[in-house]
């Protein structure tokens, strides 16, 4: 174990090759997922939040139960979409990062929407009087309320980014934890443990670890600075 | 009245209820351009119900609210309101008074110097680069009032713009009301201080349980109230129980 543990550390400061290609693509597949899932649920968030139309609650409740959403089912389902006799099979991205960004970006969607509508939601009913009394239509409303919110929805951009640097299911099946290809931090750890090679197994996770610590530092540094500076 | 004005205000039999009892009750009055209006009453009388459904912000259960000319949905407003707790953006003091002025469709160029003279009429400009959240209640209350300013509304709702201010600073608010006055703007003003009501209006609507009891000239009000609750009112035997 602590003969594991030495060879662990030697890795990560000699900078092994091998787990820096690791850590590098879980980077690159984890933060394209948070960038798109960003993208498209900030503005879905706050469309919901000032939105009035019929059966908002039940999107509401189905969106926050999206959260909770079992990676290996995300990846399931956007394995069957695009294995070869799937409706999207002919794109031919299964087994590759490209996969893997798509499988993590459905997980965290729903994890940005539902907070940034919640956080948006709160600010909508702090301000919609004093907004209305302007005149800003609803439009212009929920750019004003993504502005105030910017640092909440900073740590929930962030809450996104943790959930997908860590979750194993979606990106183990979709991508197939082929070496060299699709191998990130959660996938190698599975696997390195199950055959014995432990060095690289730890090593990963404690960059893994480290990083959802900077993660939710940064987070709550954000939202603290935030709060002194802006009230 | 003057070509495109918005004024008279014309209220028929409007009533707000949420449930329970009306919280305005029956209310009809006109509210021209010219005197400024003092809303009075005490606590949960409906003062501030009776602004927002003017305002727009409530929509009456019944009854009518209509302005000489309607407002266009979109076009800029030319009525503002400062409220008993005024709402800052997480932004600057300078830019919460910015905003106001592109949500009315004022260009970019001409922004810049509105806000400064806005931001001055309230004694702020020191202060227009400091986060507008982080200001005092009386400062928040004093920035409110120059967004409010900054955009040269036809009518103003003012719902008690001095309450949490030390009395200079409400004596400089009460010029800078003044100064609206003389610029032509119409104040409808709720307020708890009777001698601001003294001072600064012109007219006093009066109410009471949500209905409009009086209606009279400032002096006339104070010197012979018509109604029994009014008269308690200013005697300062609220009949709040
Ligand atoms: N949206 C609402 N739903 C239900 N009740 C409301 C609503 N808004 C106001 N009320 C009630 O209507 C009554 C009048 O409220 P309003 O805020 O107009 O009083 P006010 O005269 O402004 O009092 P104050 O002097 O304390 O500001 C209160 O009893 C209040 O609880
Ligand atoms: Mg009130």
């Amino acid at each position: 174990m602590s003969e594991a543990l030495t060879a662990a550390v030697e890795m990560l400061v000699r900078l092994d090759p091998k787990l820096v290609e690791i850590v590098l693509l879980s980077l690159r597949v984890s933060l394209s997922a948070v960038a798109i899932s960003a993208l498209l649920g900030l503005p879905v968030g706050a469309a919901i939040a000032v939105g009035r139309f019929p059966g908002r609650q039940t999107v509401i409740v189905l969106l926050n139960a999206l959260m909770g959403l079992p990676p290996v089912v995300v990846g399931l389902l956007v394995y069957l979409l695009l294995s070869r006799a799937g409706p999207l099979g002919a794109l031919g991205i299964l087994f590759t990062p490209l996969a893997m960004v798509v499988a993590q970006s459905i997980l965290i969607l729903p994890i940005i929407a539902a907070l940034s509508r919640q956080a948006i939601d709160d600010a909508w009913r702090e301000y919609e009087e004093q907004l209305r009394s302007l005149g800003a239509r609803r439009m212009n409303a929920a750019l004003t309320l993504l502005w105030d919110t910017r640092f909440s929805l900073l740590t929930t951009i962030l809450a996104g980014f943790g959930r997908a640097a860590a979750e194993v299911g979606a990106v183990m099946i979709v991508g197939g934890n082929i070496d060299g290809v699709t191998r990130v931090m959660t996938t190698a750890i599975a696997l390195e443990t199950s055959k014995g090679d432990l060095p690289l197994a730890l090593g990963l996770g404690m960059i893994l670890i480290a990083i959802v610590i900077a993660v939710n530092a940064a987070a709550y540094l954000t939202k603290e600075l935030a709060q002194r500076r802006y009230g | 009245m003057n070509q495109g004005s918005i004024l008279p205000l014309r209220l028929a039999e409007v009533s707000f209820t949420v449930g329970g009892p009306a919280i305005i009750d029956r209310v009809s009055l006109e509210i021209d351009a010219g005197p400024s209006t003092i809303i009075l009453g005490a606590n949960g009388a409906g003062k501030s119900v009776l602004m927002r459904l003017m305002h727009g912000l409530l929509a009456p259960s019944s009854g009518r609210i209509e302005w000489s000319s309607p407002e266009r949905p979109g076009a800029p407003r030319k009525q503002a309101m400062v409220f008993q707790r005024p709402v800052m953006l997480r932004r600057s003091a300078y830019a919460n008074v910015a905003y106001a002025l592109k949500i009315a469709g004022i260009l970019e160029p001409r922004r810049g110097a509105l806000v400064r003279e806005a931001l001055d009429s309230v004694g702020l400009s020191h202060l227009a680069r400091r986060p507008a959240r982080v200001l005092s209640g009386g400062e928040q209350q004093r920035l409110a009032l120059a967004r409010a300013w900054a955009l040269h509304p036809e009518v103003l709702f003012l719902d008690e713009p001095t309450a949490s201010l030390d009395p200079s600073a409400t004596r400089e608010i009460e010029s800078v009301i003044k100064a609206f006055d003389a610029a032509g703007t119409k104040v409808v003003m709720a307020t708890h201080n009777l001698g601001q009501a003294r001072r600064l209006g012109d007219e006093i609507l009066f109410l009471d349980q949500g209905r409009l009891v009086e209606r009279a000239p400032v002096v006339e009000f104070f010197a012979r109230p018509k109604s029994e609750q009014a008269a308690a009112f200013i005697k300062g035997e609220l009949p709040w129980t």
